[in-house]
C-alpha cells in the first residue's frame, strides 16, 4: 500500500510528525501495533510506531527521529510526496483492560510510541500516571496531549531545562514510593532506549509489578520470516515482528537486545555517508 | 534424421573465477543452433517417460519436435499450456530426478537437457514478446489466492483460465515467494522471475501487495469476501538449531541472509539501502539447495573461506546436483560429517567460531539416508566469522496461530484431501504449506490441481 503524506511537522531536535494516508492501516490499527515501510525501490524496510491515527480521515501518524540514513531521507519528504510501501498494522496488539493505576514511561521517540497506549488504557478506565522524559526540554514529544490524558504527568530531562533533573526511572522510584501506601501499582508501561526500559525492568521487579516494554530489534521482513528480530524472552527465543512488539519486562535479555542492536552499525554509518555525498547534504547534526 | 545417443550439448558458463564477481546468470543459455541440436537427439519415445515424471505432465515431447522444427513459438505455447512459469522451472527443477532421470539417453549421461530446452523457449518468447492468447469465459465468483509463490501462481493463472474473478494476497512488498527473496540472482535472473510474474495480472489477476493475511488482513473476511479460497502460504518460517550462541552478531538464518541479498539487494549496498556483513570465513550449516545458494552468495559478497557442514556426505546432500557442482566449482569447501555444538563469541557479542562434533554414519533411518551418529568426546573448534543456519524452513505460524480451524500436522502443514481441499468448505491448499519444503514444480502442480478442485466445487454449487 502506497502512503500519501498529508501533514508534515518538524517537531524540533531531528523529531518529525508525519500524516500518512493510509486508510487500509488506518481503519484496522490498534494500540502497541506498527508498520513497516519502504521510501523507495532501493529503499530498506523500517519499522515505526503508529504514533495516532483517524479511521474516519484514513490517515495515521508517524513520529520518527532523523538518526540514520533511511530516517534523514525520510525527513526530506513534504506534504504531497508518497512513501512506495506502507505494510501494517504490524505486531500483537497491547494487552487493554482495567488494571488499575498504571504507570506509563516514555524515554525520547519513545514518548511517541507510548502515546496510543496511554490513550486506549484511559478509555479503559484506568488511572494513568505517565513520566516522560528527554535529553533536553525541546524534545519532549507530545507533553500537552499526554497531560490531557493523564491523571498526572512527570516530566524529566538530562539536563533539568525542565521538572526532574535526571532520569525518568528516578521519577519512577519517587513514584512507586510515593503510592506504596495507597494501594500501589498495578503496572508499568515503558518505551524507550533499551538501556531506559532494562533500568525500568530493574526497579519494578523487586516490587513485583508488571512491566511491559515494547522492544525496537533490528526487523526486516516483519512477517517471522526471517530471524532478525530474535529476542531472547527467559532464554526462549521469540521474534519481536510477531510475538511481540511487547513482552513482560522481567523476562527479556536486555543485554543480548542491546548488543544485536549494533549488529550494522558500521554499514549504517557507511550507508548514511553515502547518501550525504550523493545528496550533497551538508547539514549534518552529529 | 535422428541419431540415437550421442553426446549431450555441452552448456556454456561463466567461468568459475570471473562468475564470482558478480551476481549474473552462471549458464549463458543454448544458442539457436545448440538449442535445434539437442532437441535433436531426442529419440521421441512412444511412452516419453519423460512426460510422466513431471509433476505437471508437460508435452515435452510434442515441444521437443516444435523445436527440432525451429517452431519456437508452438513451442513455447505448448510448455505454457501445461506450465505457467517455463522460464523459471527449466532452470531451477531437479531435472535430474524427474524428467532428465528417465530419458532413456541419461543411462550414458547424455538425458535430453530438457530444462535448458524448456528454458530456452521461454526466453525467446519473452525476447520476442510472444504470448499466450487467452479467451476467457468471465465468471462472476471471486476467489482469493494467499501467496504468490509458485503455488499461488499458478493456481491463480488457472482460476483465471477458468474465468474466476482472482485476488492474489501477498505478505511482502514483491511477489514470487521463493523465487523472488530466496533463490539468487545467478541462478534465477530477476527480470525473468518479474516478467513470469507479470502474467498474472496480464491474465486479469488483481495482486495485492503488502497484505499479510491473517495481520492485516483476516481469514474471515476472505470467507466473507471470496466464494473459495486457495492457500499457498508456504513454508517460511526459519528453523533454528537450538544450540548455544545463537543470539550473536554474524548468526543467520538462511531466509535472513538470503532475503537481505536477493530481495533487498544488499550486494548492491550502498547504493541499495539493506546492509549485510558477510566476513571472510563463513560457515553455511545444512547441504541443500538453500545452503549452496547462502554460500554461493557469500563467495560473491566477497568471503574467502566459505564451508558447506554437514552431518553426512556429499552423497546424502539434498541439493540439486548442478547447485552441488557449480558450488564446488566455485570454491566452496565442504566439510562432511560434522555437526554444530555451539556458536562461540567475543566479548562484543561477535561469533568468532564454532565448535562442532564429528559425525559417522550408521544404519538408514526413515528417509533412507544413513543416520549421522554423533562421535562422544570428537568436538573441535572451527575460527568462523559469520555463521549462517540452513536447516529448511517451517510454515509460518502468524497464519496458523489466526486460523485455528485449519487442521495442522505436527510439522505445521496444512493437511488436505485428495483433491487438495481442506477440512473448510470451499479452501483449498498446496505448495510448501502443506509439503514443508518442497519444489518449485512441486507447487505448480498443486496449485494446478487445487484450482481444478475449486473450479469443480463452485460448478457443484451452483
Ligand atoms: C517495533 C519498532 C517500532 C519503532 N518505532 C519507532 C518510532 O516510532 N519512531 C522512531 O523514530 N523509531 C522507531 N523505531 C526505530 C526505527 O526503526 C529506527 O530508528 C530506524 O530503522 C533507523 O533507520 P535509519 O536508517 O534512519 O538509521 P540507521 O542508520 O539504521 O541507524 C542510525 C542509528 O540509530 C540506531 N538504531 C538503528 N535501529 C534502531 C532501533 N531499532 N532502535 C534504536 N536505535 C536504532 C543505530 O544504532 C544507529 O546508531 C522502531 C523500531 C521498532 C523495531
Ligand atoms: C533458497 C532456496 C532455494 C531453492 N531452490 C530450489 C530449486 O533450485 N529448485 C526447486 O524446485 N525448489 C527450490 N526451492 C524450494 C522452492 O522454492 C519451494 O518449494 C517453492 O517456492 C514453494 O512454493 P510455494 O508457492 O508453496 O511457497 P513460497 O514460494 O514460499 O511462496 C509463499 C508466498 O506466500 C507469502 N505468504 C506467506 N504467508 C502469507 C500470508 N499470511 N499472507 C499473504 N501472503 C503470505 C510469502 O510471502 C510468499 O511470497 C528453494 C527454496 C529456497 C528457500
Ligand atoms: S517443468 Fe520441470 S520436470 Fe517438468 S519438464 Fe520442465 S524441467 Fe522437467
Ligand atoms: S524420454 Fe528423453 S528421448 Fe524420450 S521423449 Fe523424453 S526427452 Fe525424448
Ligand atoms: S523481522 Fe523477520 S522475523 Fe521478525
Amino acid at each position: 500500500m502506497t502512503g500519501r503524506i498529508i501533514v508534515k511537522k518538524d517537531l524540533g531536535g531531528e523529531n518529525y510528525l508525519i500524516e500518512v494516508t493510509t486508510p487500509q492501516i488506518a481503519s484496522r490499527f490498534k494500540a502497541g501495533q506498527f508498520v513497516i515501510i519502504r521510501m523507495d525501490e532501493k529503499g530498506e524496510r523500517i519499522p515505526l510506531t503508529v504514533a495516532d491515527y483517524d479511521s474516519g480521515k484514513g490517515t495515521i501518524t508517524l513520529i520518527f527521529q532523523a538518526v540514520g540514513k533511511s530516517t534523514r531521507q525520510l525527513a526530506t519528504l513534504n506534504v504531497g510526496d508518497t512513501i512506495l510501501d506502507c505494510v501494517g498494522p504490524l505486531g500483537k496488539p497491547s494487552e487493554i483492560g482495567e488494571f488499575g493505576r498504571i504507570i506509563c514511561l516514555g524515554g525520547g521517540t519513545g514518548i511517541a510510541c507510548i502515546y496510543p497506549l496511554i490513550k486506549a488504557l484511559v478509555n479503559a478506565k484506568n488511572e494513568v500516571i505517565s513520566i516522560i522524559g528527554a535529553r533536553t526540554a525541546s524534545l519532549l514529544l507530545l507533553e500537552d496531549e499526554i497531560s490531557a490524558l493523564s491523571l498526572r504527568t512527570c516530566v524529566a530531562t538530562d539536563d533539568g531545562s525542565k521538572g526532574h533533573h535526571g532520569f525518568v526511572t528516578e521519577v519512577l522510584m519517587n513514584l512507586l514510593d510515593e503510592y506504596k501506601n495507597s494501594d500501589g501499582v498495578q503496572r508499568v508501561v515503558a518505551i524507550g532506549p533499551p538501556v531506559m526500559m532494562k533500568a525500568v525492568a530493574g526497579i519494578t521487579r523487586p516490587h513485583h509489578i508488571k512491566t511491559i516494554v515494547s522492544l525496537n530489534s533490528i526487523m526486516l521482513d516483519g512477517t517471522g520470516m526471517c530471524g532478525s528480530c530474535r529476542v531472547f524472552i527467559d532464554g526462549e527465543m521469540k521474534l519481536t515482528c510477531i510475538d511481540g512488539p511487547e513482552f513482560d519486562a522481567h523476562k527479556v535479555n536486555f543485554e543480548d537486545l542491546i548488543s544485536r542492536l549494533e549488529m550494522f552499525k558500521e554499514k549504517e554509518s557507511e550507508a548514511l555517508k553515502h547518501y550525504l555525498n550523493i545528496k550533497g547534504v551538508s547539514k549534518c547534526s552529529r | 534424421m535422428l541419431e540415437i545417443g550421442g553426446k549431450r550439448i555441452a552448456m556454456k558458463e561463466q567461468r568459475p573465477k570471473q562468475r564470482i564477481r558478480n551476481f549474473r546468470s552462471v549458464p549463458c543459455g543454448y544458442t539457436k543452433e545448440e538449442v535445434i541440436a539437442e532437441a535433436q537427439r531426442c529419440i521421441q519415445c512412444i511412452h516419453a517417460p519423460c512426460e510422466k515424471m513431471c509433476p505437471v505432465q508437460m508435452e515435452i515431447k510434442s515441444m521437443i519436435r516444435e523445436i527440432v522444427e525451429g517452431n519456437f513459438k508452438q513451442a513455447f505455447l505448448i510448455a505454457k499450456k501445461d506450465n505457467a512459469i517455463p522460464a523459471i522451472c527449466g532452470r531451477v527443477c531437479p531435472q535430474e530426478e524427474q524428467c532428465e532421470g528417465v530419458c532413456p539417453l541419461a543411462q550414458t549421461g547424455n538425458g535430453i537437457n530438457i530444462g535448458k530446452l524448456e528454458a530456452f523457449i521461454a526466453d525467446w518468447a519473452m525476447e520476442n514478446g510472444v504470448k499466450e492468447e487467452f479467451h476467457i469465459k468471465e465468471r462472476l465468483e471471486k476467489v482469493a489466492v494467499i501467496g504468490s509463490g509458485p503455488a499461488g501462481i499458478s493456481c491463480a493463472v488457472d482460476l483465471r483460465r477458468y474465468g474466476y474473478q482472482v485476488t492474489v494476497f501477498e505478505a511482502l512488498h514483491m511477489a514470487g515467494g521463493v523465487l523472488q527473496y530466496g533463490i539468487p540472482a545467478f541462478r534465477l535472473p530477476k527480470n525473468i522471475v518479474d516478467y513470469e510474474i507479470s502474467y498474472l495480472t496480464e491474465i486479469g489477476a488483481d495482486l495485492k501487495l503488502n497484505h499479510i493475511v491473517g495481520q492485516n488482513i483476516m481469514f474471515d473476511e476472505l470467507r466473507e469476501k471470496f466464494s473459495a479460497i486457495f492457500i499457498g502460504t508456504g513454508a517460511g518460517a526459519p528453523q533454528f538449531l537450538g544450540i548455544e550462541g545463537e543470539r550473536l552478531k554474524g548468526l543467520y538464518s538462511a531466509n535472513e541472509f538470503l532475503f537481505r541479498t536477493n530481495l533487498m539487494k544488499a550486494y548492491k549496498f550502498p547504493e541499495y539501502d539493506t546492509p549485510i556483513v558477510c566476513g571472510n570465513a563463513i560457515g553455511v550449516i545444512g547441504a541443500g539447495n538453500v545452503a549452496m545458494d547462502v554460500a554461493r552468495c557469500a563467495l560473491r559478497l566477497g568471503a574467502k573461506d566459505v564451508y558447506i557442514l554437514y552431518r553426512r556426505t556429499k552423497r546424502e546432500a539434498p541439493a540439486r546436483a548442478e547447485e552441488l557442482q557449480h558450488a564446488l566449482e566455485e570454491g566452496v569447501e565442504f566439510m562432511e560429517l560434522v555437526n554444530p555444538k555451539r556458536a562461540i563469541g567475543d566479548k562484543d557479542g561477535w561469533v568468532t567460531a564454532i565448535e562442532m562434533f564429528r559425525m559417522r554414519l550408521g544404519e538408514p533411518d526413515k528417509s533412507g539416508r544413513p543416520r549421522p551418529i554423533k562421535i562422544e568426546g570428537s568436538e573441535f573448534i572451527m575460527k568462523l566469522d559469520t555463521v549462517v543456519e540452513s536447516l529448511g524452513t517451517k510454515p509460518n505460524r502468524l497464519f496458523l496461530d489466526m486460523t485455528p480451524e485449519l487442521e495442522t500436522t505436527k510439522w505445521g502443514t496444512i493437511k488436505v484431501d485428495e483433491d487438495l481441499m481442506t477440512k473448510i468448505e470451499g479452501v483449498a491448499a498446496g505448495g510448501d504449506a502443506i509439503r514443508g519444503n518442497a519444489t518449485v514444480i512441486l507447487a505448480l502442480g498443486d496449485g494446478r490441481k487445487a484450482a481444478k478442485s475449486i473450479h469443480e466445487y463452485l460448478l457443484r454449487r451452483q
